[in-house]
């Protein structure tokens, strides 16, 4: 039980880093918009010409 | 007649339409110049992608964008209010964009402004509507911003201190900080406090207790301190006001459970609740965020009043014209309106003959016409040519700003509803107090070493943890459902309200209708003359005009092209397509000897050349599909409905028939009704107000409940309680369905909450309840009432299936008959 002294506070500096973490986070506007960036990385520019051209072919209109 | 969908917005397209863009190798049909427009920019900029990246679809540009219209924001004064200084001679304009649907829109408008020369860093967020873009003021004007973001279909608009959502921005921060704070901290506690329960039910080594409290004690301090201060100052607030709001209880509850544990892990003595506390605070503000988060969602795109003038005036004097911003203009200038232009201030007409569009003030959708000594209002949108008027009231003193005044005097009597948890609160506080002190003055006669901790704990079992979450939990899940459903809560008492409703209040335009003309009917009066030809013909005259009735003919446009087009004010159009003279118009004024206008419904328009009359047009508003389906459904609610347009009687009447209403007032004023509204409230009535355009507003905001179409006037949307998101009307009684489950469920709560609560102070009273028990039970009454709650999320009307299998209206092409 004695390890209890020493791991507790070990975790409540950690939980103090999190938060910590978390404020900069927050001050820095990363939660501002959560419903684009987690879905900018889909969004890729650098794809071959032709691949698109085969993967579009499935699409119906206006069905996006 | 199978109707194909627009590739970019998803409306159909009507037969005969020859709009198209290619895009990723195929063609793609469109369903009206605006977004063939929009599409072919896209496309031009290599970012097709967007079509395949979006994952909704676009909306639909309304008028075709004109750069000239931006100039404006050129202007240093008109600047000043959104282009702030950057590093080394950059600067920082930050734009309000409307139409953003998806991710994929944030994508486009981040690629597209980036391309531009002099464009050095594009931010747009999707949440808020907001963008910042970096230019370097030496190669681009801030008007090219405006042009180009309107050419990729979007609605931009300064952001003005009047939208600001600096205010709001550091309230969601704040908010969240604070939720952070709550759910870290709890996450903590609660490990400590399972080490506690263990101890207290098979033996723990007292300084390791001791030392368990202290560190429960240092984690939990900063949740109550900093987490849980809004309730702290909102109770202070309603005790201030002499009045006992749920904030009260709740401090009294987290105030009391710590200052008790503080003292009993100070003196190693009582009980410590730290976990309660914690997780209590953290669902509260769980709750609180959602609630926030769907006021400010709605509240975004307002800009009030002063967006819907335009930024600058042609004012005329003498001889010359010159641009002055509408601040500038003064009772007695002369102004210069432009056909379309809006009118910046009331006047008088002192030259020229024009048509003018008041929609915006009177919800009638006729133009009127103005000739010398006419009256024009402020809002108002120029038709067919020139006028000069001279300016008789700018500023505040317009109409625009009556209606304005209009709206904040209903607000002031909107008839209050007291939550229903707050009335509960006032008595449960009084009771649990006289509980506590008369079970503190009997132990102090029995065993005064005892008394104090039975009083607390007669305080900390009764903490109104499940009372005061029974309502925000059930509302947050409610507010969230109805938001997938279509229909966004900006006002916390709407779920409140909806189940009490007894009446309905329909307006016509842009309501119950789609509030754009369409063409009706096609009647050809000769021979051999084909029905699509006459449309392409009438499209090729009206082509060149602003006229509101011009746009049933928007999907035609381009497909002939007419020449020589002359405007008469409030008769009509002539001019030549493919070498023959045609006139549009009023049947007097197209053909010398007219034929008897059709009785049927609808404006009848009629198409002759030289030779005598080709076929009558019937242009009319449509019903949207879903109108009837949610006149009976609201019926079978149990709401009584009604319709009050401020348009003439006919086209009201037939619409009323048409969706099945019972009841209807035609020709109403936005005073007549407000007045109509209060008479019905002074009555007994509670009304549900659904409406759209500006002279709405003001019933909206004295409604008891009051719902906003998409497409209404921002200032409609600001002030109303929910927005349809989806302009599906059967949302509505969805959402008096789901409101009414979701009163059975608070009430559910609430009898839970009490019942726990009434047999836990008994034996608190009584000195019966281990301290250990009554944080157990505490915290298991809050997990229940938050589990019921969460039902309400999985609530689904018979509706929703429905809808998915088949869009609202989407088949439905302009000249199928209804």
């Amino acid at each position: 039980m004695d390890s209890l002294y020493f791991l507790i506070p070990i975790a409540i500096i950690f939980v103090a880093t999190a938060v910590k973490l978390f404020f900069w986070a927050v001050n820095n506007g990363q939660y501002d918009d959560l419903e684009t960036e987690g879905r900018r990385i889909l969004f890729d520019d650098d794809e071959p010409a032709e691949a698109r051209r085969e993967d579009s072919d499935g699409d119906g209109a206006g069905e996006c | 007649m199978t109707a194909t969908a627009c590739f970019h917005c998803g409306l159909p397209v009507p037969a005969g339409s020859r709009h198209s863009v290619v895009i990723d190798g195929a063609e793609r049909p469109m369903c009206c110049p605006g977004c063939e427009a929009v599409a072919g920019a896209i496309v031009a900029g290599g970012l097709d992608n967007f079509y395949r990246f979006r994952d909704s679809r676009s909306e639909r540009p309304e008028t075709e964008s004109r750069d000239s219209q931006w100039a404006a924001y050129d202007l240093v004064e008109v600047q000043r209010q959104f282009v702030h200084d950057g590093e080394d001679g950059r600067k920082v304009a930050g734009l309000l964009v409307g139409g953003i649907t998806c991710a994929a829109c944030v994508w486009l408008i981040e690629k597209h402004l980036g391309q531009l020369d002099g464009v050095e860093r594009v931010s747009v967020n999707a949440s808020t509507q907001r963008a910042r873009v970096g230019f370097d003021p030496g190669k681009i004007r801030p008007a090219q911003l405006f042009a180009e973001l309107a050419r990729i279909g979007y609605r931009p608009a300064p952001a003005t201190a009047a939208n600001s959502e600096q205010l709001l921005q550091s309230e969601r921060r704040a908010a969240l900080r604070r939720l952070g704070v709550a759910g870290l901290g709890t996450m903590q506690v609660m490990m400590f406090a399972i080490a506690l329960y263990f101890g207290a039910s098979s033996g723990i080594d007292g300084e390791l207790q001791r030392y368990l409290r202290w560190v429960s004690l240092l984690v939990a301090t900063p949740v109550v301190l900093y987490a849980a201060r809004p309730f702290f100052s909102a109770a202070l607030r309603s005790l201030r006001g002499r009045h006992l709001s749920m904030d009260v209880p709740v401090s009294l509850a987290i105030g009391l459970a710590y200052g008790a544990s503080f003292y009993a892990t100070v003196f190693n003595t009582g009980e410590v609740y730290f976990e309660s506390i914690s997780m209590f605070t953290f669902f509260l503000l769980l709750g609180r965020t959602v609630e926030m988060r769907a006021r400010h969602r709605a509240g975004l795109a307002s800009g009030g009043l002063a967006q819907l003038l335009p930024l600058t005036a042609n004012r005329v004097d003498g001889q010359r014209l010159e641009s002055v911003p509408v601040a500038a203009l003064a009772v007695g200038d002369r102004i210069l309106l432009r056909p379309g232009e809006t009118i910046a201030a009331d006047g008088e007409v002192i030259e020229g003959r024009s048509g003018v569009d008041e929609s915006l003030l009177s919800g009638e959708s006729a133009l009127q016409p103005k000739s010398r000594g006419s009256r024009v209002y402020a809002g108002s949108v120029n038709g067919d040519s020139s006028l000069t008027v001279r300016v008789t009231a700018a500023g505040s003193s317009t109409r625009l700003s009556a209606i304005e005044r209009l709206v904040e005097r209903a607000q002031l009597e909107k008839p209050r509803q007291v939550a229903l948890a707050d009335r509960v609160a006032g008595w449960f506080v009084g009771l649990v107090l006289c509980a506590a002190l008369v079970a503190f003055a009997v132990w102090w006669q029995l065993d005064p070493s005892r008394a104090f901790w039975v009083a607390l704990s007669v305080l900390v079992v009764t903490c109104p943890c499940a009372l005061s979450l029974a309502t925000p939990a059930a509302l947050a899940a409610a507010t969230l459902r109805l938001q997938q459903l279509g229909l966004l809560v900006a006002g916390g008492q709407l779920l409140e309200t909806l189940p009490r409703l007894t009446r309905t209040v329909f307006d016509k335009t842009g309501t119950l209708t789609r509030g754009e003309p369409r063409i009706l009917q096609v009647q050809p009066l000769r021979d051999g003359v084909a029905e699509q030809r006459v449309v392409d013909i009438a499209a090729a005259l009206e082509s060149r005009t602003d006229h509101p009735l011009a746009r049933a003919f928007r999907a035609w446009r381009g497909n002939l092209h007419a020449v020589d087009v002359q405007v008469h004010t409030g008769l009509g159009l002539e001019g030549c397509v493919d070498g023959v003279d045609y006139r549009l118009g009023r049947s007097d004024f197209a053909a010398s000897r007219p034929p008897a206008v059709p009785q049927e419904e609808g404006q009848w328009l009629l198409l002759a050349d030289a030779s005598g009359p080709l076929a009558w047009i019937a242009l009319g508003d449509r019903l949207r599909t879903s109108a009837r389906d949610a006149v009976a459904g609201l019926e079978r609610a149990g709401l009584a409905v009604e319709l009050l347009s401020g348009d003439q009687s006919g086209e009201v009447q037939r619409l009323a028939a048409a969706a099945g209403i019972g009841h209807w007032r035609a020709g109403a004023s936005p005073e007549h009704k407000l007045e109509h509204l209060q008479q019905l409230q002074r009555d007994g009535e509670r009304v549900l107000m659904v409406g759209d355009g500006l002279n709405d507003v003001p019933v909206l905001s004295g409604a008891d409940a009051s719902v906003a179409m998409m497409s209404a006037a921002d200032l409609a949307q600001s002030r109303a309680d929910a927005i349809l998101l989806s302009g599906d009307l059967r949302v509505l009684w969805q959402a008096v369905a789901l409101a009414r489950r979701c009163r059975t469920i608070v009430r559910q709560n609430l009898v839970w909450a009490l019942g726990y609560n009434a047999l836990a102070l008994p034996l608190a009273v009584f000195g019966l309840v281990p301290p250990w028990a009554a944080a157990i039970g505490m915290s298991i009454s809050s997990l229940v009432v938050v589990l019921n709650a969460l039902r309400l999320s999985r609530h689904d009307a018979p509706l929703s299936r429905e809808r998915e299998a088949g869009n609202e209206g989407q088949a439905e092409g302009p000249l199928s008959s209804s």
